[in-house]
């Protein structure tokens, strides 16, 4: 029998959807801003394997000559970001949600074996309480990397009233590639992210949008997932 | 915030296999699957108008008139952060400072504004309009070198992002209203830079004696013991790109507010005219 079981709460949807356009706004004016001075490169010595970012990004994008309009964006949106951010840890820790987020002694096994079974090479599918073990790990790194963001942010907006947070940083240039670093890094979540949204299907996705998901449930059971296991043998 | 332990939600799930990839079509007409084309329905048409109010929101931000160069939300939020880290603001609080040896040895220029006019560098003064009115003053490059020098070795931070470390030289402002008290009302000087005059202008316009470049300051940062009136830099008097015969140096703000070549200094109760402010930069630029 399949019932609609209730998976994201209210508050949490609101969380995640009000941060995507925030988060990506604060990369784009980002963009202007790090057109300014645009130095980083990945490679050694004279071999440079990529620049951030060549003339054929730029062009595409017309994000050069925006530096005020830049800055202007990042420190207003600042704000939204923090807070939604904020608001959002507040939350799963009130709610207990912080539960199915963090990583727990399972967590780096789950991970291998769903990174296993969704390259292909292992059958069995891992088993979930609400997150797998990757997600998990994902999920929390990429909190860890706002707060980072938060953090080397300031210490490059303002390097001498928090400049023992710089310093701690390894100083202002060092924070500039940090906060630059970290940034890459929502990038590289967010095409993974989507990727497996995508994969996992509607289902799952409806479920970051309505709050539901529907399972089979065993008939006479209250839920699918109490029927299947007894509660806290792993939490 | 609490970090204690919240307890577990009533109904824990434990360990399951996913749903996602089941077959999950729900009978069709049944009252569950009307539940769920209604709570469908209704949760992505929310999202949809709560995406349509984001975008019309920022757009209407957008087009508000421009102040300064920027549309006024943007202006207002600016300002706000602003007088934030003004508040935040301790002058105790210094800007690393470096051994001489770590400073570059070619000091990279960038931009002109304001250094584009005929100099004489004899018969230049440095001309200071007290603060409430009175007769401006004139002073000679001797009259700032009589002040204590000061010599230090900070980074200076381009708004473009990058940054460079510099030697400078020079007498602290500070110094030289402790010696010349035009920047309170009642004449007072500053005898100590924590517990300045009340009466202390809370501006200082700074600009070109061509008029083509000028900055605003608070006084809390002009009064830092890290702002000077700087004379020498790598221990060598400036060069005319780099602001000769005097300029302005303060690592609590952006290199936009280092304005070369001093002509005119007021003390101002209004915000002073900021030339890259006008063009949609923080007026505040402050570190």
């Amino acid at each position: 029998m399949k019932k609609l079981v209730e998976k994201h709460p209210l508050a949490i949807r609101w969380f995640h959807w009000v941060n995507f356009p925030v988060l990506a706004l604060m990369i784009w004016s980002g963009l202007w801003i790090y057109w300014a001075n645009d130095i980083y490169r990945l490679g050694w010595g004279t071999t440079t394997l990529y620049k951030f970012f060549p003339q054929s990004f730029y062009d595409a994008t017309h994000l050069d000559h925006k530096l005020a309009q830049g800055m202007a964006w990042h420190f207003l949106l600042m704000w939204v970001f923090f807070l939604n951010g904020l608001l959002y840890v507040g939350y799963t820790l009130v709610s207990g949600e912080w539960r199915y987020l963090l990583p727990n002694r399972h967590s780096f096994r789950e991970a291998i074996e769903v990174t296993l079974h969704d390259l292909g090479l292992r059958k069995a599918a891992p088993l979930v309480q609400k997150y797998n073990g990757a997600q998990r790990i994902a999920y929390t790194a990429v909190i860890l990397m706002g707060l980072g963001s938060l953090l080397t942010g300031l210490s490059i907006y303002k390097p001498t009233q928090f400049g023992w947070l710089t310093q701690g940083l390894g100083g202002y240039e060092a924070a500039r590639v940090e906060h630059f670093v970290l940034t890459i890094g929502y990038v590289l979540f967010f095409i993974v992210h989507v990727a497996q949204v995508g994969r996992a299907g509607w289902n799952n996705f409806r479920s970051m949008v309505a709050g539901f998901e529907i399972e089979e449930v065993p008939a006479g059971a209250a839920s699918p997932r109490l029927a299947q296991r007894e509660p806290d043998t792993q939490a | 915030m609490a970090l204690e332990p919240t307890p577990a939600p009533e109904k824990a799930i434990p360990p399951h296999v996913s749903p996602d990839g089941e077959n999950l079509t729900l009978p069709p007409g049944s009252a569950i699957e009307q539940e769920a084309t209604r709570r469908t329905r209704r949760s992505f048409i929310g999202l949809g108008l709560a995406g349509l109010a984001g975008v019309l929101g920022w757009r209407y931000l957008l087009n508000q008139p421009d102040a300064e160069g920027t549309p006024a939300p943007f202006r207002r939020v600016l300002d706000a952060n602003g007088r934030l880290s003004a508040a935040y603001f301790r002058e105790t609080r210094l800007a690393p400072e470096f051994a001489k040896s770590q400073g570059v040895r070619q000091v990279r220029t960038n931009g002109d504004a304001g250094l584009n006019s005929e100099i004489d560098l004899d018969a230049w003064r440095m001309v200071v309009q007290p603060y409430g009115g009175g007769k401006a003053q004139e002073f000679t490059l001797a009259d700032i070198k009589a002040l204590p020098r000061i010599e230090m070795t900070t980074q200076l931070k381009c708004i473009e992002g990058w940054s460079i470390i510099v030697n400078w030289a020079g007498a602290r402002f500070a110094d030289f209203l402790a010696k010349y008290p035009l920047a309170s009302r009642s004449g007072q000087p500053i005898k100590d830079i924590a517990h300045p005059p009340a009466d202390l202008a809370p501006y200082v316009s700074l600009v070109t004696p061509d008029e083509e470049y000028y900055v605003g300051l608070d006084m809390h940062s002009t009064i830092h013991p890290q702002t000077l009136l700087c004379y020498e830099i790598n221990g060598q008097p400036l060069s005319l790109e780099h602001g000769a015969p005097l300029r302005l140096v303060t690592p609590l703000k952006y290199g936009i507010k280092h304005l070369k070549r001093i002509g005119t200094i007021a003390f101002v109760d209004q915000r002073p005219a900021d030339y890259w402010a006008e063009q949609g930069y923080d007026w505040d630029a402050g570190h």
